[in-house]
């Protein structure tokens, strides 16, 4: 199992996504109206999809955090709030490029892209608030907090923000796509999938030894990472 | 057994406990209130200077300036609420007291309503005179979404004051935390605002109102449950 989340499963991520992308970008045929410029969706879409399932993941383990307290939830809160973070920024961007040619603007302050923002800095909060508590049990349970209270206003927000203003295209569904342009967004979307769960797995791997060791032994850790001051002064007692 | 031990204090008494000692201290002090009107006062003397003496677009825009000012200032209100009781420990003595943990919740928020809705009606006629503004359908609308929207800003404020109050780099950590998540009641405030100056020929106030509820409603409901969490030690 080891062997296979080391070498196989970015293996098979790597395949799938290749094969998706040459699909997507050689074998689909181009879109009607917006000609190649549409075949940013194989990247697009699928970077957008995971930095979901990750977030969903980060809200499922701050409520699990909430009624069990345990190292192992917490170290996948943070690696999915991280690796959401970084993939929802690269959908954004990847989206921007996109709107350029087509909406003739990088941004616009539509539902989605307003409300996606939000989601991303209610994060960047969310990964701040980590690193400035030092206490391992705090910092678990408020991140599970602040967790909890971020996802549940991204609904509110999606609602808010539709009322204020109302550019985004109806977002694809298999039904609304060729089905060789689906076949190419699916096995794109599944190569996404499988890269993101070896993120996960490798950042959880990384986040739970830290934790342990910041646990363990606290005045072990590099000085950037133990704190600046209070607990380091337990060197002394 | 039990017939020895003292009756637990309710959820409403110790609420109002706490709240007439946070009044008191404020006050007998009165360095929050002051501070927050005089920052508020020059947030909404700087917005007019950041545009220019644009008359026509001030008076636009006035709802979601006042509403900015209030948002600021509840930033310094917030954090300063929660930092009364980092001095001398006085967490730990609230906290071993025999009263539920919610009850801190409650007192701190409503403290924080109190004050932002004082600071709101202060700021209302200095609006009114500085962005050459009227109150078009009443000043009681007006009034209800000043104490919904402090009411919003206070709840999940309070929650992320108290967590913010004992991180380190603090006075950056709550506004990260607390901007992003009042953009909804931010902009219902604002709009519902701009409805009552300028006229509301579509009748959308309620609707505005109603959003602004709906927040309070999820976030004094949320702040509640887990406010005790994250006091716990």
């Amino acid at each position: 199992m080891g062997k296979f989340i080391k070498w196989g499963l970015p293996a098979l991520a790597l395949a799938v996504l290749a094969a998706g992308w040459w699909l997507g970008l050689a074998w689909a045929p181009p879109d009607r109206e917006m000609g190649d410029v549409q075949r940013i969706m194989y990247v697009h879409v699928p970077l957008q999809w995971v930095a979901m399932v990750a977030m969903a993941i980060n809200f499922v383990v701050a409520i699990g955090y909430l009624m069990k307290a345990s190292w192992k939830l917490d170290a996948t809160a943070e690696a999915s709030a991280e690796i959401g973070l970084v993939l929802g920024t690269a959908g954004m961007i990847t989206g921007a490029i996109w709107g350029r040619p087509t909406w003739g603007v990088y941004w616009s302050w539509d539902p989605r892209l307003t409300s996606q923002a939000i989601m991303l800095v209610t994060y960047t909060g969310y990964l701040v608030l980590r690193r400035f508590v030092e206490d391992p049990e705090k910092r678990a349970t408020w991140s599970a907090v602040v967790a909890i209270i971020g996802a549940i206003n991204l609904p509110i927000v999606w609602f808010s923000v539709r009322w204020w203003r109302s550019l985004h295209q109806v977002q694809s569904t298999p039904k609304t796509v060729d089905p060789e342009m689906t076949l190419a967004l699916r096995v794109s979307a599944f190569g996404m999938l499988f890269l993101t769960i070896w993120f996960l797995v490798q950042r959880y791997r990384q986040a739970l030894a830290e934790r342990q060791a910041e646990v363990a032994l606290p005045d072990a850790l590099p000085s950037d990472l133990a704190a600046a001051g209070g607990a380091n002064s337990s060197r002394v007692a | 057994m039990s017939a020895s031990r003292p009756r637990p204090i309710g959820l409403l008494t110790a609420t109002l406990a706490l709240l007439r000692k946070d009044l008191l201290i404020e006050w007998r002090t009165r360095a929050r209130l002051n501070a927050i009107i005089f920052f508020a006062l020059a947030t909404l003397l700087m917005f007019s200077f950041a545009l220019g003496p644009d008359t026509k677009l001030l008076e636009k825009n006035a709802g979601g300036y006042f509403w900015l000012a209030i948002l600021f200032a509840s930033v310094l209100a917030l954090g300063e609420s929660f930092r009364v009781e980092s001095e001398n420990a006085c967490m730990d003595g609230i906290r071993l007291a025999p009263a539920d943990a919610r009850a801190i919740f409650l007192s701190k928020a409503l403290g924080n309503t109190l004050l932002l809705t004082a600071l709101g009606a202060l700021l209302v006629p200095v609006m009114v005179a500085l962005y050459g503004v009227r109150i078009v359908t009443s000043v009681v609308d007006l009034g209800l979404i000043l104490l919904l929207g402090s009411l919003a800003l206070s709840a999940p404020g309070t929650v992320y004051a108290a967590i913010s109050s004992n991180a380190r780099a603090r006075d950056v950590l709550l506004p990260l935390l607390l901007f992003p998540l009042v953009i909804p009641a931010l902009l219902s405030a604002a709009k519902a605002t701009t409805l009552v100056l300028q006229g509301d020929p579509m009748n959308q106030f309620g609707s505005w109102l109603g959003l602004l509820g709906g927040f309070n409603l999820i976030y004094w409901g949320v702040g509640f449950l887990l406010f005790p969490r994250i006091i716990e030690d």
